[in-house]
C-alpha cells in the first residue's frame, strides 16, 4: 500500500518536473509545478508529515504558484522559446551533461556513513498520541521560537522590499 | 518496503531536473519555477530523514524553507517585474549588462 | 640649583616655541627680547649652577640629573639624563654668555630682514640644541645635540635661502658633516656593543678594568669618535665645509661656527678623556690631525681676502690647537683654548659684521681700507679681538694657546711644537693683515658705499665691547706658572681622570708630568718661561712681518706673491682641496646617481613596474572573458564547484 502510493506520488512528481522543465510556454510550466507540489504534499503525508503536507499546498501550490501565474499573466509571456536554438547547443550540452553529473554524485548519498544511528526522541507512538502539528507547534513555540520570530521579520522584509521595487520606476 | 534510499534517489532526480531546467531555460521566471523545483526537493530529503531519524527538527526547518522561499519570490518577482519594465524582456541571454 | 639643570636647555626651546608658532604676529623687538632673555636666563641658571658646583668638594662634582626615561628596549636604557660636572658647567656658562651677547648684536644686525623671526627661531633652537650636547649624560643624547646643531647650521647657513651660493653652502655643511656623523654613530654602537650602556659615568668608570690599554677596541671606539669631531669641528680633511658656511649672516658664524658647535668636537674628546688616555694610538692621530690642521688653514688664511673667509680658516687653525692639546693629553688646555677662542672669535667676527654692516655688505678687503676714523669702536675692539688670537700678552689668547703651546712640546713632541708655533706665527700674520687692510691704509672702499659709512648701532657695539673685556681678562682664569693660580685647571681637573690614567700608563708622559708639576715649582720654571718668551716674540714678528707687508711697503705684498708665483697660487686656491674633492668623490658620485637614475631607476625598476601592469592589463583582456554577463554560465561554474564537493564527499 505504501509502496504503491509513493511509485504513484513519485512517478508523478517526476513526470509532471519533466514538464515544468520541457515544456516550452511558461503557464504551462507552472500549473506542472503545482502538480508537482500535490505530489510532494502526497509524499509528506506518507512519511507522517501532515502539518508540512498540508503547508505544502497551502504555501507552495497556493499562494506562492498563484503568484508566479499572476507575474506570468501581467508581463503576457506567452512567447514561445524554441529548445532547438542553435545558438545555445553547446551550452544545452554542458547544461545536460552538469545535471545527470549532478544526479549521479547526489542519489548515492544515502550510501554514506553520514547519518548517526541514534534515532531521536520522536519515534512514530509519540507523535501519534498527540499529532504531528501540535508537536510541530511546540517545537516552534518553545525551542524554536527565535529562529521563528527572526522568519516573521524576514517576511516583513520581503513585504517591504516588494512594495519599494512595485513602488518605484527603476 | 520503501526506504530512505527510495526517497533520497527520487529527491535527487528532482534536483537534476531543477538543474537541468536552470540551464536549458532562458525565461527568467522558468529559471526561478526551476530553483523552486529544487527547493521541493531539499525539503523532500529534510521530510524522509526526519522520519528516518524520528526527529521532528527536520519539519521545523522545512518550515523555515518555506518561509524562506515565500520571501524570495516576492522579492525576486518583484525584481523580475522591475526588469521587465525597465529592459522589456526577462530573457537572462539577453540580459548581460555585466559582461566583462 | 643644580637639580634645576633640564630648564637651562628648556629655555632657548621655549623661545623656540614662541618664535616658530607665533613669530609672524609678534613685534620684531618683542622677538628680540624673548630671544635675548631666554638665552639671558639659561645663562644666569648656568651661573648659578656653577657657583653651586662649587661649594661641593671636588670629587663630588658630578651630578647626574635623570629626568625621564627617553628609551627603554632591552639592555638600552636611555633616559633623558643631564650630567653637571665643570667641564658641562663651563660649556654651558660659555655657549649661552656667548650666545646671549651675539642675540643681543643679531637684534641690530637683522634688524631690517625679512626673515627675523625665523631667525631667531633657528638661533634659539641652535641654543638648545647645543645645550643638550654639553649637558647630555650620555652618548645618545649627545648624538641629538650633535644632531641638532648640525640641523640648526644648515638652516641658518642657508637662512638666505633665495641665494643659490647660500643653500649650496648649507647643503655642502650637511653632507660633509653626515660623514664624520657616521664615524660617531658607529663609535657610539661599538660603546654600547662593548659596555652595554651609554651613560658617560659608567662608560668611563668601567672602561679602564674592561678593556686593554691600546688595545684594538678602544683604539677602534676613539678613533671613530673622532671622526665624528672631524666633520663636526672642521678637521682635515673634512674642513672643506666651513670656510662655505660664512654664506650664513654673520652672527651667525660667530656663534656657531666659531664660538660653540664647531667646539663640539674638542668637547667630546674632552669628556672622553678617558678612552682617549687608553689608545695612545688614537691620541697620536687626533695630535698629528690637530696638529696638521693648524698649519694648513692658517697658511690659506694668509692669502684670502674675503674677511669672514679669513677668519673661518683662523677658526679652522685654531681647532687644529684644541685637538693638539687635546691629543698631547692637554684637555684642560684645549677646554680653557676653546672657552678663550669662543670669546675673541664671537668677537672677530662680529666686528666683521659690523664692517660688513657699514659698507653694505662688502666681504673684500682689496674693498675696504681706513675704517678705524669711520668705525672707532668696531676698530678698537677688533684690534683687542687680534691680540688675543695672536698670543700677545696680557690678552686670553695668550694664556691658553701658550699652555697648549707648552704642553705640545713637554708632553708631546718637539714637532708638534714646531707646527704649533708657525701655526702662531702665521695666525698673528693674517690677523694683523685683516687689520691693517681693513682699518688702516687708504681707503678702497667704493664711493657710492662711502658716503653712507657709519659706525653701528650700540645695540652692536655694546656686545663687542663686552666681548672684548671677556677677550681681555679671559685668559687670567688660567695664570701659568704661579702655583695655585690656575683656577680653571683645578676646576676642570676632576674630570680629567684621563689624565692620571696617562701618568700610569705611559712612562713618557709620566715624566713629561713629573716635569711639569715640578715646573710650576722648581727648576723649569726657566723653561716654560722661555718657551712663553719665544712663542711671545714668534706672534709679535707676525705682526712686525704685517706691519711692513700692508703699511710700510704696500707693494711688497704683491712682489712676493709674484716671487713664489707657483706656491702662492697653490696656497691661495686652497690647495685645491675642493676641486680635488669635486674630481674624486663629488663627481663619481654624481655620475653613480646618474646612473642609477637612468639605468637602475628608469631603465629597470620602471620597466618592472610598468612590466608588471602590462602583465596585469593583458591578463585582464583573457581574462574578462570568463566574465560574460550571463547568468547560467556563472550557475554552471557554481554547479562544477558542487560536483568538487560532492564528489570529494563520495570518493574521499
Amino acid at each position: 500500500m505504501e509502496a504503491l502510493f509513493f511509485y504513484l506520488f513519485g512517478g508523478l512528481s517526476l513526470i509532471s518536473a519533466g514538464f515544468v522543465v520541457f515544456l516550452r510556454r511558461p503557464v504551462h510550466n507552472a500549473m506542472a509545478l503545482i502538480l508537482t507540489f500535490f505530489c510532494l504534499a502526497g509524499l509528506y503525508l506518507l512519511l507522517h508529515a501532515e502539518f508540512i503536507a498540508v503547508i505544502q499546498v497551502l504555501v507552495y501550490a497556493g499562494a506562492i504558484m498563484v503568484l508566479f501565474l499572476f507575474v506570468i499573466m501581467l508581463l503576457s509571456l506567452e512567447r514561445e522559446e524554441s529548445l532547438q536554438d542553435p545558438r545555445g547547443r553547446l551550452r544545452r550540452w554542458i547544461g545536460g551533461f552538469l545535471a545527470v553529473l549532478v544526479f549521479l554524485f547526489l542519489a548515492p548519498v544515502w550510501t554514506l556513513q553520514v547519518l548517526p544511528v541514534l534515532k531521536g526522541t520522536f519515534p512514530p507512538e509519540r507523535v501519534h498520541e498527540v499529532g504531528n502539528t501540535i508537536w510541530v507547534a511546540r517545537l516552534l513555540f518553545t525551542d524554536y521560537l527565535l529562529p521563528f520570530e527572526v522568519a516573521s521579520i524576514l517576511l516583513l522584509a520581503a513585504i517591504v522590499g516588494a512594495v519599494f521595487f512595485a513602488m518605484r520606476r527603476l | 518496503m520503501i526506504s530512505l534510499s527510495h526517497y533520497l534517489i527520487l529527491a535527487a532526480a528532482l534536483f537534476a531536473l531543477g538543474v537541468l531546467g536552470v540551464f536549458l531555460r532562458r525565461n527568467a521566471i522558468v529559471i526561478f519555477m526551476c530553483i523552486e523545483l529544487m527547493l521541493n526537493a531539499v525539503n523532500l530529503t529534510f521530510i524522509a530523514v526526519s522520519r528516518y531519524l524520528q526527529d521532528l527538527g527536520g519539519q521545523v526547518f522545512v518550515f523555515f524553507v518555506m518561509t524562506v522561499a515565500a520571501a524570495e519570490v516576492a522579492v525576486g518577482l518583484a525584481i523580475i517585474v522591475v526588469v521587465f519594465r525597465s529592459r522589456g524582456t526577462i530573457r537572462v541571454d539577453e540580459i548581460h549588462t555585466m559582461k566583462g | 640649583m643644580i637639580d634645576l639643570v633640564w630648564i637651562v636647555p628648556l629655555c632657548p626651546l621655549v623661545g623656540f616655541f614662541i618664535h616658530g608658532l607665533l613669530g609672524r604676529h609678534l613685534s620684531r623687538g618683542l622677538i628680540g627680547w624673548i630671544a635675548s632673555g631666554v638665552i639671558a636666563l639659561a645663562f644666569l641658571i648656568s651661573v648659578g649652577i656653577f657657583l653651586e658646583l662649587r661649594t661641593l668638594p671636588p670629587e663630588n662634582r658630578w651630578v647626574e640629573v635623570a629626568v625621564f626615561t627617553w628609551i627603554l628596549s632591552g639592555g638600552l636604557n636611555v633616559p633623558v639624563g643631564f650630567l653637571v660636572d665643570p667641564l658641562s658647567v663651563v660649556m654651558m656658562m660659555t655657549v649661552t654668555g656667548v650666545g646671549c651677547i651675539i642675540h643681543i648684536y643679531s637684534v641690530g644686525y637683522m634688524h631690517d630682514d625679512r626673515g627675523f623671526f625665523r631667525y631667531f627661531a633657528y638661533l634659539n633652537l641652535f641654543v638648545f640644541a647645543m645645550l643638550i650636547l654639553v649637558s647630555a649624560n650620555n652618548f645618545l643624547l649627545m648624538f641629538v645635540g650633535w644632531e641638532g646643531v648640525g640641523l640648526c647650521s644648515y638652516l641658518l647657513i642657508g637662512f638666505w635661502y633665495e641665494k643659490q651660493s647660500a643653500s649650496n653652502a648649507g647643503l655642502k655643511a650637511f653632507v660633509v658633516n653626515r660623514i664624520g656623523d657616521f664615524g660617531f654613530i658607529l663609535g657610539i654602537l661599538l660603546i654600547f656593543a662593548t659596555f652595554g650602556t651609554l651613560n658617560f659615568g659608567e662608560v668611563f668608570s668601567r672602561a679602564p678594568h674592561e678593556l686593554a690599554i691600546g688595545g684594538a677596541v678602544v683604539t677602534a671606539i676613539t678613533l671613530l669618535l673622532f671622526v665624528g669631531a672631524t666633520g663636526k669641528s672642521a678637521q682635515l680633511p673634512l674642513y672643506t665645509w666651513l670656510p662655505d658656511a660664512m654664506e650664513g649672516p654673520t652672527p651667525v658664524s660667530a656663534l656657531i661656527h666659531a664660538a660653540t658647535m664647531v667646539t663640539a668636537g674638542v668637547y667630546m674628546v674632552a669628556r672622553c678623556n678617558v678612552l682617549y688616555a687608553m689608545a695612545p694610538v688614537s691620541m697620536a692621530v687626533v695630535a698629528v690631525v690637530g696638529a696638521l690642521t693648524a698649519v694648513f688653514a692658517a697658511s690659506i688664511g694668509l692669502t684670502q681676502f674675503d674677511i669672514k673667509r679669513v677668519l673661518a680658516y683662523s677658526t679652522i687653525s685654531q681647532l687644529g690647537y684644541m685637538f693638539l692639546a687635546c691629543g698631547v693629553g692637554a684637555w684642560t688646555a684645549g677646554i680653557f683654548h676653546l672657552m678663550t677662542h669662543a670669546f675673541f672669535k664671537a668677537l672677530l667676527f662680529l666686528g666683521a659684521g659690523s664692517v660688513m654692516h657699514a659698507l653694505a655688505g662688502e666681504l673684500d678687503m682689496r674693498r675696504m681700507g681706513r675704517l678705524r676714523e669711520y668705525m672707532p669702536h668696531t676698530y678698537r675692539t677688533f684690534l683687542v679681538g687680534t691680540l688675543a688670537i695672536a698670543g700677545i700678552f696680557p690678552f686670553a689668547g695668550f694664556f691658553s694657546k701658550d699652555e697648549i703651546l707648552f704642553n705640545a712640546f713637554v708632553r708631546g713632541n718637539v714637532f708638534y711644537w714646531l707646527l704649533g708655533v708657525g701655526g702662531a706665527f702665521m695666525t698673528a700674520f693674517y690677523m694683523f693683515r685683516v687689520v691693517y687692510l681693513t682699518f688702516h691704509g687708504d681707503s678702497r672702499v667704493e664711493p657710492h658705499v662711502a658716503r653712507h659709512l657709519h659706525e653701528s648701532p650700540p645695540i652692536m657695539t655694546v656686545p663687542l665691547l663686552l666681548l672684548a673685556g671677556l677677550s681681555t681678562i679671559g685668559g687670567f682664569v688660567g695664570i701659568p706658572l704661579i702655583e695655585g693660580a690656575h683656577f680653571f685647571g683645578r676646576f676642570l681637573e676632576p674630570v680629567m681622570k684621563g689624565k692620571a690614567l696617562l701618568a700610569e700608563t705611559n712612562a713618557l708622559a709620566h715624566a713629561a708630568e713629573a716635569s711639569h708639576s715640578v715646573a710650576s715649582s722648581h727648576g723649569s720654571v726657566g723653561l716654560e718661561v722661555g718657551l712663553m718668551l719665544l712663542s711671545l716674540g714668534i706672534a709679535l714678528a707676525g705682526w712686525w712681518l704685517a706691519r711692513r707687508f700692508y703699511v710700510v711697503e704696500p707693494t711688497l705684498p704683491q712682489r712676493v706673491a709674484q716671487g713664489f708665483g707657483g706656491l702662492y697660487r697653490l696656497v691661495f686656491h686652497k690647495y685645491w682641496v675642493d676641486e680635488l674633492y669635486d674630481a674624486v668623490a663629488v663627481r663619481p658620485l654624481i655620475r653613480f646617481s646618474q646612473w642609477l637614475w637612468h639605468t637602475a631607476d628608469d631603465g629597470f625598476i620602471d620597466w618592472m613596474v610598468n612590466g608588471l601592469a602590462r602583465v596585469i592589463g593583458e591578463a585582464g583582456t583573457v581574462l574578462r572573458r570568463i566574465q560574460t554577463g550571463l547568468v547560467q554560465s556563472y550557475a554552471a561554474y557554481l554547479v562544477v564547484g558542487v560536483l568538487f564537493v560532492l564528489g570529494y564527499l563520495l570518493f574521499r
